[in-house]
């Protein structure tokens, strides 16, 4: 029986590493996507393009526009006339238009000596994209008022990610992403295919009990997971830099059993799926939606209606993700996020248990 | 021409036919575009503040009250310890912690206060630095409100801000063009390609092969379903957010019609040229996953482009979609017209014409 098994396994291995441009490009997605995610997704604001309109360009616009100038968040793009404000704005060229008032030096001066003052400053802000329009103004007033400004008062610390780099909290969204997705592709197709080429009976009338057929499909795909995930873990520590301060070894068994999970909700899509494209489309496209939207990996949970806050505990993403960022990023223990762990753990029981009801209630 | 139009049935009965695609071709797009909006925001809200206040006076009471009344924050607790507020903050309970100096009001009256020292988890990076943001203007503006009691007469703002083409600041506004073009991305992407795989891995690919249909005609026959089913999902999106969201486009909808068009013909040729490349279903959507999760991604479909590294936004003019993005949200937030934005769509024209020109030639009749 254990021969059987054994040799059933092989079978499939062997399948599966046949297809050379496959299993190929299987390896290489994940590596690669997640490495480019990591490098060049950031929601940093950078490069905002300003424009000035100034009626005289006297010393003190002159100063203000030097400072605008030499900050690295922007880009300075030169004077223009009040009636090309809407144009250069509505065109895209600029996202952040600064209108000095007439006078300016003089009610500068008058401000700076505690004398009351109208308005001296318009911003007029492309405020389509609602986070850009909000840092940058922040940024204009701070710059443009320099001491003036009551910026100045306050101290401020970012504690955990004190450059700001946007790909430690990318990176485990990402891989939460993607290894969910991969992986149930992966095996969302092995037993569909064998039902749609017609080889399902050849396997039902031989002597491996149902149990075992779906173990055997399951251990090579576990496999090719774990090298996929040793590179992508190793890639992101000594390429993108992630801390992982909470111990590799915490990290590697939260993810492996990630794995295992996706792996049998790939499973349990193959067997209620009727046909090949529809257990492919369910894997990849349906799925893909609430795992990028609920699980929290660029969209903060918090933010959703309540109803999907709930919902939210259903996606096996979202629990993935907040366990690997305490780990990684915020640098908890293993202990730390037993809560995450039982849940997942949890959920991949359910799935390999409804997914083995199934595939016996089928076979009946 | 009667070939072609016998194919073009045959190909329409198959998805009518399947037993999942026409619930899938009718219900994702309308489903996404009623649900996502509300999910997809990176809008800062509901940050968790926490205030150390050691100064016990009029001003940080005001301070306190309205960082309470505020609709960013939800005021977690108002000590006079640093120490509970920070193990707040590394349990993820408190995400801000804002900590008012001992003597700030009586110095803030005579000199230069001690500054006020704020402390914020930016694991989440965006969350970190837009709270603080919001923290120092909302402080701000208490302390304005305390100055302008006192001295009524004087006007404290330096500068006005006018925010332009969505003043409500309303995120959801900004997703919904990109939450479309994602729909057009998944469905124009996934579906034509899988339809010619099916067919190869199938087999019945080879009765196409040996008759007298040219590739011409039975690529254009496995395209035009999908056309179709795309200007359908413009259509269904745009009802939504009018009915939904409340959003209108500012400018004109055969713009964004003509845009639409060529995005669609620009994406299922690709994902047909993928196609001629693979033999099984499963290559063929992991290859176009690959592809599609980029376009995704990097096309500031979810985050800015700007933002990226020098060599990433190099990278991104040879991603189709992102002029396609810039089209969808200019017209529809700004009102942006066909001739400001020429040089997207003589870009997104090229592309169309490019894969659809590669889909017909590298089809192969031979095995």
């Amino acid at each position: 029986m254990r021969n059987s098994f054994l040799s059933f396994v092989k079978k499939e291995s062997l399948h599966i590493l046949r297809d050379k441009v496959t299993m190929l490009i299987v390896m290489l997605i994940p590596v690669v996507l997640i490495v480019l995610f990591g490098f060049a997704i950031s929601t940093e604001v950078n490069n905002v393009n300003v424009a000035v309109v100034a009626p005289e360009r006297t010393d003190g616009v002159k100063d203000a526009v030097d400072r605008i100038a030499h900050n690295d968040y922007f880009t300075f793009c030169g004077y223009i006339e009040p009636s090309q404000i809407d144009h250069e704005l509505r065109s895209g060229k600029v996202s952040a238009v600064i209108v000095f008032s007439s006078d300016f030096d003089r009610r500068l001066e008058q401000v700076s000596t505690g004398l009351p003052s109208t308005p001296i400053i318009q911003l007029v802000v492309d405020a389509s994209n609602v986070n850009t329009a909000g840092a940058s103004t922040a940024y204009l007033q701070e710059i443009l008022l320099g001491t003036a400004s009551l910026q100045a008062m306050f101290d401020t610390r970012m504690l955990f990610n004190p450059q700001m780099k946007s790909a430690y909290n990318f990176v485990p969204g990402i891989m939460g992403l993607i290894v969910i997705l991969v992986c149930a592709m992966m095996t969302s197709v092995s037993i569909v295919r064998e039902k749609e080429v017609g080889t399902m009976e050849v396997l039902l009338v031989s002597p491996v009990r149902p149990t075992k057929i779906i173990f055997a499909k399951m251990i090579p795909y576990f496999v090719i997971s774990c090298v996929v995930l040793i590179i992508i873990l190793l890639l992101s520590y000594y390429l993108l830099n992630v801390p992982m301060s909470g111990g590799v070894w915490g990290i590697f068994s939260v993810s492996l059993l990630y794995v295992l999970l996706s792996l049998s909700l790939g499973l349990l899509v193959s067997i209620v799926a009727k046909t090949q494209v529809m257990a492919l489309l369910i894997s990849a496209m349906v799925m893909m939606m609430p795992m990028m939207l609920l699980s929290g990996m660029l969209f903060p949970i918090e933010n959703s209606p309540k109803f999907f806050q709930v919902l939210s505990n259903i996606i096996p993403a979202r629990w993935y993700v907040e366990a690997i960022r305490k780990m990684m990023i915020q640098g908890s223990p293993f202990l730390a996020v037993w809560k995450e762990f039982t849940i997942l753990l949890g959920m991949t029981i359910t799935f390999l248990g409804v997914s083995l009801i199934k595939f016996n209630d089928k076979l009946e | 021409m009667r070939i072609f139009i016998v194919l073009l049935k045959k190909e329409f009965t198959k998805i009518r036919r399947d037993s999942f695609l026409p619930k899938l071709i009718l219900s994702f797009p309308i489903l996404i575009m009623l649900i996502s909006p509300m999910l997809a925001t990176m809008d800062v809200r509901n940050v968790n503040v926490a205030v150390v206040d050691l100064d016990h006076s009029t001003t940080s009471h005001r301070i306190i009250s309205h960082i309470k009344a505020s609709n960013y924050f939800s005021l977690v607790g108002a000590t006079s310890e640093f120490n509970p507020a920070m193990e707040g903050l590394e349990e993820g309970k408190v995400d801000v912690i804002v900590q008012i100096p001992d003597h700030f009001e009586r110095d803030m009256a005579v000199s230069t206060p001690e500054k006020i020292s704020i402390t914020a988890n930016a694991v989440n990076a965006t969350k970190g630095s837009m709270g603080t943001q919001y923290v120092i203007q909302t402080i701000a503006s208490a302390l304005v409100e305390l100055r302008n009691e006192k001295a009524p007469n004087q006007v404290s703002e330096l500068i006005t801000v006018q925010n332009r083409f969505n003043p409500t600041l309303n995120y959801r506004h900004y997703m919904i063009p990109a939450l479309m073009i994602i729909i057009f991305i998944l469905i124009c992407g996934f579906l034509p390609a899988l339809s010619i795989v099916e067919e190869k891995e199938v087999g019945t690919i080879e009765q196409i092969n040996v008759s007298p249909v040219s590739r011409f005609t039975f690529t254009l026959s496995k395209l035009i379903p999908y056309w179709i089913i795309g200007i359908f999902v413009l259509i269904a999106a745009m009802f939504v957010a009018h009915l939904v969201y409340g959003l209108i486009p500012a400018g004109s909808f055969w713009v964004i019609l003509l845009g639409t068009i060529l995005f669609i013909l620009t994406i299922s040729g690709f994902s047909l040229t993928a196609a001629n490349f693979s033999d099984t279903m499963q290559q063929i959507m992991f290859i176009l996953f690959f592809f599609i999760m980029i376009f995704i991604l990097m096309s500031g479909l979810l985050t800015p482009i700007d933002s990226m590294p020098k060599w990433a936004q190099i990278l991104t003019y040879g991603l189709p979609p992102r002029y396609f993005v810039d089209i969808l949200r200019s017209v529809y937030l700004k009102g942006t017209t066909l001739s400001e934005l020429w040089q997207n769509f003589v870009a997104l024209a090229s592309f169309a014409l490019l894969f659809n020109i590669l889909a017909s030639v590298t089809y192969r009749k031979q095995a």
